[in-house]
């Protein structure tokens, strides 16, 4: 990709971004205790004596979530520890019962893994994972319901979340973003995330630090806590590179700090200082023992995987012949792959892929519609490509057949019989309208005969008109030529 | 007929089944002796109109022959317990509004077997002490106290003492440091802290959870065998908790010592060793010896670390474990303006100054920049611990010492509230147990000159709590104590 170089009329200069992103696990209960993960409910419906923090209550690790993160960390091609701890990490919050959170710090369950991230212009990159650990979520605090008192709903509180770190290896917001989405698509594949950052069920802190162009340092960075789109985790990159430019180039210095990011402004401000830092005073969680994992369960958990985005991308590719672009927006999303690959299936794979990009999802958009709704059936694409690459409708109609099936969701061959849409091939049929459209335009005809070859294309259309359309344009063609030519 | 409380379980579960009173006119009987000596403050909360329910059911069952393995015996629980509708206080002022919509796992093992709950027993608060002087509901005393109040140990201070003047069958108690050893020794009873996992932790308040244990006090080591067998046991709902079998531990009452080995630490007999303490250690190997065991000195060269490594450790996890306490959800709570003043009017109203101390402590030796300094290296001197008795029992199956250098002291001692160290040291023969989760009992071996009672503690390999039942009857049989 190009690089992304920030000029000024005093220099160049590049960014270093590294993400942190907390991911809540799909899971049914929660990941010390057995009350229910469901989100929408009423507040304080589901928590448990332990999520309350009641006293003597004690976590229980739940199995599931140590499943759903060693599929993670596999899903990121990374290292799955077999040796992990828990460690508490201490801060007095009114949603957070404890007052301390049960997470991971010195021996995360997954270790150092890559993705692969796809820009926009058609290349690739490598972003380095740096660790995933796993830990339980805190409730939510709110405080806009009354002028004098807050609320607090525990619901959350204790859900399972992973928390992934990548390497500082952005150096453009692009690449983040391309991240983010990579990232959401992989936990969708593996059910281990449902990725909806604007529910919070994926948010992202944004480390962000500037140097001079080419150089290696690594500079202090400002921390963004929270940023809640994609679009705005590129945004707030963009406008804390700008701020850092600034105040170097004002001669000052940037420290450590966290801030917050604001969408409405497209500016960030100061939450904390490094000085105010907390001290989280962690230390391991004398209520879990460590969290060993058996080659045995790592290699059943290996086994359970499913094709992923990057690999049926490929596959798309090489076999099926799809260009990269269009491999990638069909996998991106595990069920437009599905989709595609149930109507490639037996047909022409690359023009079902032409049809699914072009007015399958056009349709899809208009209607405003989830693929899981759509009137038209995967089988049912597939067959009205198949209707076109035998000759049976031209690919004009064809549009005019799947507006129908749109509306109806009917099998296109039925369409196609009922309305009388099927190409003429025969020959005498097409000549007859030939001769008609050759005796009513003398002209034309004089014109072409005198070296305006070009007008054959006229012919062809007019032809094709008169035939509504059902005249198979190869074969009026060739006929129209031969006619002209005589 | 004699005065039944002062029988013990084993004696109670006879009568019971022969009929010879009913658990109602025990539950009675002992409902009056509380009120008659509530001097002793050894009771929190006392719970006479459940606890009678709990008899008359009980009867009910001794009737229809469905008695349980302690149907009708009338308990006193550590008010750090959580009983379900009976307020748990843990001794603290920021909990003593608290009724606990949960029951413990050990205190629901009891009630699971018959057991009837006559009140909750004071204690240090939060079980922080060795005196029981730091309950926000007053210090207990000591039944052996002659002319001026004596403390019972602690913190399972009023669990000792209520055990000891017959305000209950037996009690409940837990061992953080020395907590259930201590205090027997003082109170003149036995006492044991299982193998750490032994009994669930679930439902108990947490004072340091890598070292907290729930154990039981009562008159001898047959009752303590009998209660362990209730309360041990795996339990999900305890992560640390140990999936191994428990054995009928009263079996072992009977067994002989032949040739077993006895280990001595050469490290518990320092110079200065009160002599009193000193000459009753060596009686209690003699009677071992003479019934065939044999009798060596070990070494447990990592012992002067014991003391630092605990109260470096137990503050450490304290201060987490208490942060829970801050006037959100449950408990006492002083508003404030914003949500750090509440924190910091609720907790320092809220807690006792030895709670603050080691809430204080741990908070320090977590911070970054002291934490490799402090808790890393406590850490690394706990597993030295640990490998010293596992050397140990290389060459011995139990190790004997004394439980306390010293007998009851009195309430409001002026050397022990000056210098709180002084305080800590009475726990140098007990802590090392808690850091290497071993099991250990307490028994009483006789009185000083003065007339108060002296401690033996046994020590022995994990979960191995059946070897020690079987030294500690021998031990009670020759050394004939004289209980109140």
């Amino acid at each position: 990709m190009a690089e992304y170089i920030i000029e000024t009329n005093k220099g160049k200069w590049e960014i270093v971004v590294g993400l942190e992103i907390h991911c809540q696990i799909i899971s049914k209960s929660k990941i010390f205790s057995s009350a229910s993960t469901e989100f929408g409910d009423d507040p304080n419906v589901n928590v448990s004596f332990v999520d309350a923090g009641m006293p003597g209550m004690l976590p229980t690790l739940n199995k599931e979530c140590v499943h759903q993160a060693v599929k993670t960390g596999l899903g990121l091609n990374a290292k799955i520890n077999k040796y992990s701890e828990f460690s508490r990490k201490n801060y007095f919050y009114a949603d957070m019962p404890t007052d301390y959170q049960i997470t991971q710090f010195r021996y995360p369950i997954v270790g150092e893994g890559e993705i692969t991230i796809d820009l926009s212009d058609g290349t690739t990159k490598k972003i380095g994972i740096e660790r995933m650990h796993i830990e339980q979520d805190a409730g939510k605090s709110i405080h806009d319901l009354n002028p004098t008192k807050s609320y607090i709903d525990l619901n959350r509180a204790g859900v399972g979340l992973m928390e992934i770190v990548t390497k500082p290896d952005f150096r453009a917001p692009e690449e983040a973003g391309a991240f983010l989405r990579k990232l959401r698509s992989i936990l969708r594949y593996l059910g281990t995330c449902d990725g909806n950052m604007d529910e919070g069920s994926m948010r992202c802190d944004v480390n962000v630090s500037v140097r001079p162009y080419g150089s290696n340092e690594l500079r202090p960075r400002g921390e963004m806590k929270n940023v809640n789109s994609v679009k705005f985790v590129m945004q707030a990159i963009e406008s804390e590179a700008k701020r850092h430019i600034e105040v170097y180039e004002n001669g000052g210095q940037i420290e450590q700090e966290t801030r917050q990011f604001d969408p409405t402004t497209g500016q960030s401000k100061l939450m904390r200082k490094k000085e105010f830092a907390h001290d989280y005073r962690y230390f391991p969680e004398p209520d879990l023992p460590p969290l060993v994992l058996s080659d045995e369960y790592i290699n059943t958990v290996k086994a359970e995987m499913i094709e992923l985005p990057d690999a049926k991308k490929q596959r798309f590719v090489e076999t099926l012949g799809l260009t990269p672009y269009d491999a990638m927006v069909l996998c991106e999303n595990k069920e437009y792959a599905a989709f595609f690959e149930q109507a490639a299936q037996g047909h022409d794979a690359k023009k079902v892929a032409n049809w699914m990009m072009g007015d399958f999802f056009a349709m899809l958009n208009k209607k405003r519609l989830d693929i899981s709704q759509s009137p038209v059936s995967a089988e049912n694409l597939g067959n009205l490509v198949e209707l076109i690459s035998k000759d049976v409708i031209s690919g004009k109609i064809a549009k005019d057949v799947f507006e129908i099936m749109s509306e109806t969701g009917e099998d296109p061959e039925k369409i196609v019989e009922e309305k009388g849409l099927k190409q003429v091939t025969d020959t005498g049929a097409i000549e007859a309208i030939i001769n008609e459209v050759i005796a009513s335009n003398p002209d034309n005809v004089a014109a072409y005969k005198n070296g305006k070859t070009n007008l054959a294309g006229w012919f062809v259309g007019q032809v094709i008109k008169m035939s509504k359309g059902k005249a198979n344009p190869s074969i009026v063609n060739k006929l129209i030529r031969e006619k002209l030519d005589q | 007929m004699s005065d039944i409380t002062k029988l013990t379980v084993s004696e109670i579960l006879k009568a019971l089944k022969t009929k010879e009173f009913t658990s109602y006119e025990l539950t009675e009987a002992y409902l009056r002796n509380m009120e008659n000596n509530r001097n002793y403050n050894a009771y929190i909360t006392e719970n006479a109109e459940i606890a009678l329910q709990q008899a008359k059911e009980s009867d009910i069952r001794y009737a229809k022959g469905e008695n349980r393995a302690l149907e009708g015996i009338p308990l006193g629980i550590k008010d750090l317990f959580c009983t379900k509708n009976i307020r748990t206080t843990a001794a603290s002022h920021i909990l003593d509004n608290f009724i606990p919509p949960y029951e413990s796992t050990v205190t629901q093992n009891l009630l699971d077997d018959g057991a009837v709950f006559l009140g909750k027993l004071n204690l240090d608060e939060f079980a922080m002490g060795g005196s029981n002087e730091t309950s926000y509901f007053g210090p207990v005393i000591n039944p052996w106290s002659k002319d001026k109040p004596l403390v019972p140990g602690g913190s399972s201070g009023g669990s000792a003492a209520a055990v000891a003047a017959h305000l209950c069958a037996a009690a409940t108690g837990t061992d953080t440091g020395g907590s259930i050893r201590e205090p027997a020794a003082f109170c003149g009873i036995t006492g044991i802290k299982p193998t750490y996992g032994r009994c669930s932790r679930y439902g108990i308040v947490a004072f340091a959870s890598s070292l907290d244990q729930a154990g039981p006090i009562a008159q001898d080591v047959r009752d303590c065998a009998i209660l362990l067998k209730s309360m041990a046991g795996f339990d999900e709902k305890d992560s640390t908790s140990c999936e191994v079998a428990v054995p009928d531990y009263e079996s072992f009452l009977d067994g002989d010592i032949k040739g077993l080995k006895i280990g001595l630490p050469k490290e518990y007999r320092p110079d200065g060793l009160n002599s009193e303490i000193a000459a009753y250690w060596d009686k209690a190997a003699e009677y071992l010896k003479a019934r065939g065991a044999e009798v060596k000195w070990i070494s447990l060269p990592h012992t002067k670390y014991a003391l630092a490594t605990y109260y470096v450790l137990a503050p450490a996890e304290a201060s987490s474990n208490l942060a829970r306490y801050d006037g959100i959800r449950y408990g006492f709570r002083a508003d404030g303006q914003h949500l750090d003043d509440l924190y910091i009017n609720t907790r320092t109203q809220g807690f006792g100054s030895e709670v603050k101390r080691r809430i204080m402590i741990g908070t320090y030796v977590l911070s970054a920049g002291y934490y490799d300094a402090y808790f890393l290296k406590a850490q690394k001197m706990r597993r030295l611990i640990h490998d010293d008795f596992m050397n140990a029992f290389k060459e011995c199956d139990v190790i004997l010492t004394p439980t306390s250098p010293i007998t009851a002291f009195p309430i409001g001692d002026e050397s022990m509230l000056e210098n709180p160290i002084n305080m800590y040291l009475n726990d140098v023969f007990t802590v090392s147990v808690n850091l290497a989760g071993l099991p250990a009992l307490s028994l009483p071996i006789g009185l000083s000159a003065g007339g108060l009672p002296y401690g033996m503690q046994l020590i022995g390999k994990p979960f191995d709590e059946g070897t020690l039942f079987n030294v500690a009857a021998k031990i009670e049989a020759d050394a004939k104590f004289e209980r109140i």
